[in-house]
């Protein structure tokens, strides 16, 4: 034993690590070889003594030496073909074989040298290169690759047409796979059950025959069956199988057993000179089939988040040095400033600073009118500018946009998975090998008790159980239908973030509305001014706006815009305080007022003398303006109901809902709204931070409650909740912390949500049902207890064919879901 | 000769019992403990299928998918609420922000692609 430590340079990734290891461990007598990056260290521990010069050569060959600063770890890539044109820009490139922050230096310097670049810049965590300058791009891709590197340009427009097109190609091969696999397997096949010969005799010509079709068919197993043997090799020395490894081991089981016939069939039974190439070649070409119409009915599951990518804008126009320019949104940087000119998109979210414009915000929102938009207020990207043109600096780019964030969640929701996957979860991580070790039994048990001829049963049993039991339609059968559940929600403006949010709502049995935004507009009006005696309108109402100047609460914001009106300036306050559920105190021209609801005001010793019946029966909430001691008027405000809550509540309620308003508000004020909008029972005049508590309350009476609301004052009840619903907060971080955000303004999202989870998780049942029973009958025929019934076993082409549908159908079914409608609206 | 094809048949479900399910790879090569680390997706398998990383620290993998078979296209990594679409010949990058310790399971959605990632 032997142990050498030696210094390296340049390693600065796994990448350089394994290729250390590599070069190391083929120096004869070297037994172990432990990198260490930090350090930039090797230890090598060799059986016997090694000269030191040639474990030296070798790292030096790989490109590591003491004295070599740079890193060559990389694996070249082949570059795409095209030839884009030259350039007077910006450039992204996207870099292949970079496996490592050392080679970031080495790219970057290739492209700096080439003659034109002005600047470049390498993203190392996506792989990208931003250049700019006048350098054509075959130039640099070229400069990239002299580098060692792969290089191809992005370009902004083709970033999704690159992937169909990929998706396409492959789907092609699959399908010339096929052609190849059937083209030989089916005249075969043919000739067997048209009565051909299928059996070898020694001596004759036959055997030649078939040994020629014999080695026809390992260029099939070959070429269209190649990734099979490949995945299923690369597997297995993973420890792993996968279904890869079950078909081929099954066809190859086939075609070595057919070959030994034909080689030697002197040796086996007369009954069992059977050859099967026509099932190999008839399997790979049926499964690459079932693997091409996959291809094809996957495309469609993603079409929702493909349809969300499409709103992004493309280009943005920006003003750099007093000069604008059309660049590719993925350049915009932080604090640019942009121009939209009216009928473009919002390129990126930002601040207007200039103009003002109406700006459709539809696609996220789903409300329908424009949105004003004037200096100071907030825009984002994939929204469209309706009429004038505006200026904006950018807040917000690249994966921060607001677009970008809902995509995101839209995509990692559609990769969790509800409850009621888990199970099969669990059962396809062990599937391959319980598939394996029954095929294995089922031959012993056909070689034993088996009728003759013996070898040939064993073999087309085990086959048959390897090829039918593709776990694919078990592991597909969740996945499929959450992606196109999700992807159908965010088609309505639905976003949900859990396979879990999923499965509970369709089990609720109970929805608690917060009332202010969610039932009404959220936007309350003064509707009314008592007031005592000897004072007047304007006056309580200037106090009052006074009082309220600071604050962002919606009935504050109702009282300043009513005095906004009325032309009324505010007074300055001081020793402003809020108290959360009671009111607000301050001091205006020397004297203290309290503005808030009657039962505060009252514990504070005043009295109140007028009569507020008129107010609260309309609906509207009273505000008591007081001084210390002596009230002085009453302003009504009130909260219209949405257009649309009173039919969307109706909907809650047709599919069995119990429906509870939950708000601040006085209970008589309350119950007015509440009669107008249709709900089941009210719960008022409770406090913010008791809104939990009366979540909770309903769950320990045994009901599965999902509550509504706007997201930031009631953050605790829908945490509470089984199910949260945040509303109308689409383009707000709050859509992070609901299990479901509705980007619209409408209830009807909630019934939508429902209706739509319900139809998911039906769609689950029913191919977690079909995989199940599908592998539970499939794998005990194919083993053949049916043999005593019928004396045949199933063929293992039948398998083959059952097989590649089984996925097939699953990806279908979980199709069907993009049809679904979430019932009617209005009415 | 019936004796021996039995005693066959039994060996090798001890192989595969053995093969798959008790014997693990990567106890006998010395592990990196890395942050960093690229993962070719191809032939299915996630190349290297066993990821070691520390806890409390974020972890960025890069997926460098060269498979064009759907099974590839998105990988979840089970017990962190954590999942990606991988784009077809490019390089997919996760951070997972500060994953907890423990032993998490990564495949694609058909669990045909497995991996195993050990956080300690
Ligand atoms: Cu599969």
């Amino acid at each position: 034993m032997a142990e050498y430590r030696l210094s390296i340079s340049g390693a600065t990734c796994q990448g350089c690590a394994r290729k250390i290891t590599q070069a190391l461990t083929v120096v004869p007598g070297v037994s172990e070889v432990q990198v260490d990056l930090e350090q930039q260290q090797v230890q090598v521990t060799a059986k016997d003594d090694v000269p030191t010069e040639r474990l030296q050569t070798a790292i030096a060959e790989a490109g590591y030496g003491p004295s070599e600063p740079h890193c060559e770890g990389v694996v070249n890539e082949s570059p795409s073909s095209r030839e884009p044109a030259a350039t007077d820009g910006d450039v992204t490139l996207s870099i292949s074989g970079a496996t490592c922050a050392g080679c970031v230096r080495t790219i970057e310097e290739a492209l700096r040298n080439t003659p034109g670049v002005k600047k470049a810049e390498m993203n190392f965590a996506d792989r990208t290169a931003q250049v700019s300058g006048s350098a054509s791009v075959k130039s640099l891709v070229q400069a990239v690759e002299a580098a060692g590197y792969g290089a191809s340009e992005i370009s902004p427009e083709d970033d999704g047409s690159e992937q169909e097109a990929r998706e396409l190609a492959h789907y092609r091969l699959l399908l010339r796979h096929m052609w190849f696999g059937l083209g030989l397997g089916a005249p075969l096949m043919a000739w067997g059950l048209l009565g051909g010969d299928m059996m070898v005799r020694p001596g004759e010509t036959s055997q030649w025959v078939w040994l020629g079709i014999g080695l026809a068919t390992l260029a099939v197993l070959a070429t269209a069956g190649r990734h099979f043997f490949v995945g299923a090799w690369k597997a297995f020395g993973n420890h792993n199988a996968n279904m890869d490894t079950l078909i081929a081991l099954g066809t190859g089981a086939a075609w070595l057993y057919s070959m030994a016939v034909v080689l030697a069939p002197g040796v086996l039974p007369e009954a069992a000179r059977h050859v099967y190439f026509e099932a190999s070649a008839m399997i790979i070409g049926l499964i690459n089939l079932g693997q091409a119409l996959e291809v094809r009915a996957r495309g469609k599951t993603s079409a929702a988040i493909k349809r969300l990518l499409d709103l992004g804008a493309k280009t943005a126009r920006v003003i750099r040095d007093g000069r604008e320019q059309d660049i590719p949104v993925e350049q915009v940087q932080l604090g640019d400033r942009l121009r939209v000119r009216p009928g473009e998109k919002i390129a990126v979210d930002g601040e207007v600073i200039e103009g003002e414009s109406r700006i459709d915000e539809s696609m996220l929102t789903g409300e329908p009118m424009p949105v004003e938009k004037n200096i100071g207020d907030k825009v984002s990207a994939g929204t469209l500018n309706e009429s004038g043109t505006l200026i904006y600096t950018a807040t917000a780019v690249g994966r921060d946009t607001a677009l970008s964030r809902i995509v995101a969640l839209v995509k990692k929701a559609q990769g969790s998975k509800p409850p009621i996957g888990r199970l099969a979860d669990q059962v396809s991580a062990i599937f391959v090998p319980v598939i394996m070790i029954i095929a294995v039994v089922s031959a012993l048990v056909w070689f034993n008790v088996g009728p003759d001829p013996r070898l040939t049963h064993m073999l087309i049993s085990a086959t048959t159980v390897l090829i039918i039991a593709c776990p694919c339609a078990l592991g597909l059968a969740t996945p499929m239908s959450v992606m196109v559940g999700v992807g159908k929600a965010a088609e309505f403006g639905i976003l949900i973030r859990q396979g879990e949010a999923l499965q509970t709502s369709s089990k609720l049995d109970t929805i608690v509305l917060d009332k202010t935004g969610t039932i009404t507009e959220g936007k309350p009006e003064v509707t009314a001014i008592l007031t005592a005696d000897g004072q007047q309108d304007d006056r309580i109402l200037h106090i009052a706006a006074s009082l309220e100047s600071g604050s962002e609460h919606p009935l504050a914001q109702a009282i300043l815009r009513e005095a906004e009106r009325r032309e009324l300036s505010l007074m300055e306050a001081s020793q402003f305080s809020a108290l959360n559920g009671k009111g607000v105190t301050a001091i205006v021209e020397g004297q203290r007022y309290r503005l808030g609801n009657r039962r505060w005001l009252e514990s504070e010793g005043v009295t109140v003398t007028l009569e507020t019946q008129s107010l609260t029966d309309k609906g509207a909430t009273p505000l008591f303006l007081a001084t210390d001691t002596s009230l002085l008027g009453v302003i009504g405000v009130a909260d219209r109901i949405k257009e649309d809550s009173r039919a969307a509540i109706a909907r809650l309620r047709d599919v069995g809902m119990k429906v509870v308003m939950i708000t601040g508000d006085i209970q008589a004020s309350a119950n007015a709204i509440a009669k107008e909008a249709g709900v089941d029972e009210v719960m008022a005049e409770v406090l913010p931070e008791d809104k939990a508590k009366k979540v909770k309350a309903l769950q320990q009476e045994g009901r599965i409650v999902g509550m509504v609301g706007d997201g930031i004052n009631d953050a605790p009840a829908l945490a509470q909740a089984d199910v949260g619903f945040a509303i109308g907060t689409g383009t707000d971080v709050a859509i992070e912390s609901a299990s479901i955000t509705l980007m619209g303004g409408s209830l009807h999202g909630v019934a939508d949500a429902m209706a739509i989870s319900a139809a998911t998780v039906s769609n689950i049942k029913q191919n977690l049902f079909g995989a199940f029973i599908y592998n539970s009958l499939g794998v005990p025929v194919a083993a053949g207890v049916l043999y005593p019934f019928t004396g045949s076993l199933l063929s293992p082409v039948i398998a083959g064919a059952a097989m590649s549908l089984s996925s097939v159908t699953v990806v279908t079914n979980a199709n069907r879901l993009r049809l679904f409608k979430p019932g009617r609206r209005n009415q | 000769m019936s004796l021996l094809i039995n005693l066959g048949g039994i060996v090798l479900v001890g192989l595969i019992i053995w093969w798959f399910w008790l014997s693990r790879p990567g106890g006998k090569k010395p592990l990196q403990v890395s942050d960093e680390v690229t993962i070719v997706v191809e032939s299915g398998v996630y190349e290297p299928g066993l990821i070691h990383a520390r806890a409390g620290q974020p972890l960025t993998l890069h997926f460098d998918r060269r498979d064009p078979s759907p099974c590839a296209e998105q990988v979840i990594f089970h017990g962190l609420d954590t999942s990606e679409f991988l784009d077809d010949g490019k390089v997919t990058t996760i951070t997972l922000q500060n994953p907890p310790e423990g032993e998490y399971r990564f495949t694609c959605q058909m669990q045909m692609y497995q991996g195993r990632l050990i956080v300690d």
